[in-house]
């Protein structure tokens, strides 16, 4: 089942900042997102989650089929490694989670409290609860933040393995993962003026 | 569901988790109530029902901040609302949560802190009731509070002002349960008030906080 995306508009704060953003996304591809910081790659990323509502167009295809991870990734610095694994795990109705912990390379830290891990490694951690959600279409927003060489390389393979399975991926990141995958630029997206004119809701609120 | 109760009370139970802060502010204001009073046993005794009450409420209140504002800042929110599971239902375990970490140690404080405000032979078992049915409202109007102000940093007073109105009814109730118990007053009214209005905010509460707790997180 493919998301597909139709003339999508999407707003920020009540101000539009992309219109009419139409792609497609199949099982077994990736999409890396491109666009200056500002752009509104995470606002586009937020919406297909259904974080918010667009102000116009269809998603369609992604309701209860997507994984997202942002900038924080929800973890308790006073749970273990594992807790906060499991925990994810169960809240998307699953309990394996030693496939995730295999991918990320957190064996020997399965047991230690995620607040004394460092940035990368909980980073990885991150990463890993994608798999234990089980979700196909991952929506993933600047990744490797933080991650060393080697450990970008365990999340490139993570994302092909999970693209051999049928899954999908929307990617914004500045760097080159080496994933062989379609490249979408926002720029072209981004609102003009005459858009945002009268298109506010903030009024309202 | 169980997951995320589970994890909530581990959390709450671990260093850090703000287990016990309830607890303590409520036995501070008790202890100190009869100090600042007086020994007059008399007074005390008519006062105790809704010291008692007052001071559950202020201690409910006080850890409502850390309902929801540290899963708001560790994205945990955002991906809850991404999950499975509906957010009118994260919230109620939440609350339900809140409630068994603040609001049962209260109830089950409460007999032995009416000791020390010289509350009448009777009146116990009609102060733990009142209590052990008011209590879970407290945590679910105050879970709505939370949700309302969770994006504001430093939102304690503004939830405080938008929460304390909700919360008069069950203080008005709970406490006139209380007070009638232990005067020997017939207490059946406002008990049925009060679980009324326990079970209305049950049913109900989480609807409106899992609303603004969307409009929060855009």
């Amino acid at each position: 089942m493919p998301l597909i995306v139709t003339d999508l508009a999407v707003a920020r704060g009540g101000v539009p900042v992309l219109t009419g953003v139409t792609l497609r996304l199949d099982p077994g591809q990736a999409l890396i997102l491109r666009g200056p910081n500002g752009s509104g790659k995470t606002t586009l990323l937020r919406t297909l989650a259904g974080l918010q509502p667009p102000l116009s167009g269809t998603i369609a295809g992604a309701e209860d089929r997507i994984a997202y991870a942002a900038h924080s990734d929800g973890l308790k610095s006073m749970l273990s490694v594992a807790e906060n694994l499991i925990f994810w795990a169960r809240v998307f109705g699953r309990r394996e989670i030693d496939a995730a912990v295999q991918a990320f390379d957190l064996h020997d830290l399965r047991n230690r409290l995620a607040g004394t891990l460092s940035a990368g490694q909980k980073r990885r951690l991150g990463l890993a609860r994608l798999l234990v959600t089980g979700r196909p279409v991952w929506m993933l927003d600047e990744p490797t933040v933080s991650l060393d060489t080697g450990a970008v390389a365990l999340f490139a393979d993570a994302v092909r393995a999970h693209l051999a399975q049928g899954g999908a991926a929307l990617i914004a990141t500045h760097i080159e993962l080496g994933l062989d995958a379609a490249m979408l630029d926002v720029t072209p997206f981004r609102a003009t003026h005459d858009t945002r004119a009268g298109a506010s809701d903030e009024a309202f609120l | 569901m169980n997951a995320l109760l589970i994890r909530d009370l581990t959390l709450a139970f671990r260093a850090g988790g703000g287990f016990g802060l309830g607890l303590a502010f409520f036995l501070i204001v008790t202890v100190l109530v009869p100090f600042s009073v007086g020994p007059q046993e008399a007074l005390l005794s008519t006062i105790a029902p809704g010291v008692l009450w007052l001071g559950a409420l202020l201690a409910c209140l006080l850890s409502l901040d850390r309902l929801l504002a540290l899963d708001f800042e560790d994205g945990t929110l955002d991906l809850l609302a991404t999950a499975p599971l509906p957010l009118e239902a994260a919230l109620s375990v939440k609350a339900l949560a809140h409630w068994i970490t603040t609001g049962l140690p209260l109830v089950l404080a409460a007999p032995v802190l009416g000791v020390l405000l010289n509350l009448g032979g009777d009146g116990y078992a009609w102060l733990v009731g009142s209590l052990a049915l008011g209590t879970p409202a407290l945590s679910v109007i105050g879970t709505f509070g939370a949700a309302l102000t969770v994006g504001i940093k430093r939102g304690g007073l503004l939830m405080s002002l938008l929460v304390l109105p909700l919360y008069v009814p069950t203080l008005i109730f709970g406490a006139e349960a209380a007070r009638r118990g232990a005067t020997g007053l017939d207490p059946t009214t406002p008990l049925l008030m009060l679980a009324g209005i326990t079970a209305g905010v049950i049913a109900l509460m989480p609807f409106a906080s899992a609303a603004v707790l969307r409009v929060n997180l855009r």
